[in-house]
């Protein structure tokens, strides 16, 4: 891509992702939303994110994985364990990537 | 809210805006490693350092950073850039449908100014500290504490993964640090026994949908999840009123 060309498509990226984290509050006119989906949306947050995690986890290669002997779910595990133990963000993600890096290290897993 | 309290000493000595950074800086921290990472992408890619920092700055979305810069090294026609960033981005269209009733008030240009921060995690931390939909004096300090906690620490982290780029071991290690910050923030989102269902359906459903391309598989979760969730509502209906209008 030539100077121009990189310079257009970055403006055009940044217009995107503008216009679409800020859809429908950027203009004040209400677009007609069903009052049921406004309530079902309480869910997506909550989805996005699962939807993130989920693959990151469980999947190598756009495939799901096939052996137990996989750090992540270890890694994954001892970050579950201590947020409902000790609640603090911090910790959950000092303890499933210590799990991690230690299985890999050690075991190559 | 009066506007004279963005950019005010006012805003930034408001006990919600220490709030908003405290409970951003958890989080934040895992997201950190997820920023060097995507340095690491940038200036692997043929863009260039001075390029990647400008696309970092203006192009606030780490998603769509790192989903169009393949296409940019291969010389794809705008277009296809463009439409990649836009599929990668639609979330943020459901996640601006909740952001209406807190901002809809504002001028214009604070609208612009939310508009271009509000990423995924300013999203969840928010709408998990201020549950109800209308607006209230203390969200625009919170607003503006985690947003600049998040802004800086994605910036920042990004340009040492610029900078370190062929220095760095482990790489997987710094990106499993980013999950495991995702999956402590999903687990403050889940409490009774609807979120687990819509959680678990949205889990199967990525997984499921994870061959679509340009990460298409968040929307389907997004979609199963909410269907999931509307059909509970409707299942055990709440004691208080329906809304009847948004």
């Amino acid at each position: 891509m030539s100077t121009v060309e990189l310079v257009i498509a970055i403006a055009g990226m940044a217009a995107i992702t503008l216009i679409t984290r800020g859809f429908f509050f950027l203009q004040r006119a209400q677009l007609p939303v069903p009052a049921w989906l406004i309530e079902g949306l309480r869910y997506a947050p909550l989805a996005a994110m699962v939807a993130v995690v989920a693959p990151e986890v469980v999947m190598t290669q756009g495939h799901l994985i096939t052996t137990w002997k996989d750090a992540r779910l270890f890694g994954a595990a001892a970050a579950t364990g201590w947020y409902f133990w000790r609640r603090g963000m911090f910790g959950t993600i000092v303890a499933g990537t210590a799990v991690l890096l230690t299985l890999r290290l050690t075991l190559g897993w | 809210m009066s506007e004279s309290l963005a950019g005010a000493p006012a805003l930034w000595r408001h006990p919600e805006f220490r709030r908003g950074a405290r409970e951003m800086a958890g989080v934040a921290l895992g997201i950190s490693a997820w920023g060097v990472v995507a340095g690491v992408a940038m200036a692997n890619s043929s863009l260039g350092t001075a390029w990647a920092v400008v696309m970092s700055l203006t192009v606030f979305s780490g998603t769509g950073q790192i989903a169009s810069l393949p296409l940019i090294s291969s010389g794809a026609p705008l277009w296809v850039v463009w439409a990649t960033v836009l599929c990668v981005n639609l979330r943020f269209v459901i996640f601006s449908l909740q952001w209406r009733p807190y901002w809809v008030h504002l001028p214009l240009r604070w609208r612009l100014t939310v508009a271009y921060f509000s990423a995924d995690l300013n999203y969840f931390t928010f709408v998990q500290r201020f549950p109800r939909p209308e607006p209230a004096p203390e969200q625009w300090p919170y607003f503006w504490g985690g947003m600049i906690v998040n802004w800086g620490s994605w910036q920042l982290s990004s340009l040492l993964g610029i900078v370190l780029a062929h220095h760095l071991p482990m790489q997987w290690g710094l990106s499993f640090a980013g999950t495991t910050a995702l999956l402590a923030l999903t687990y403050t989102m889940v409490s009774d026994r609807a979120t687990w269902l819509a959680a678990a359906v949205a889990a199967c459903a990525a997984v499921a949908a994870y061959a679509l391309p340009l990460r298409l598989n968040i929307l389907v979760a997004i979609a199963a999840a909410v269907a999931v969730g509307v059909v509970l509502e409707h299942a055990a209906p709440k004691k208080s009123p329906q809304k009847v209008a948004a």
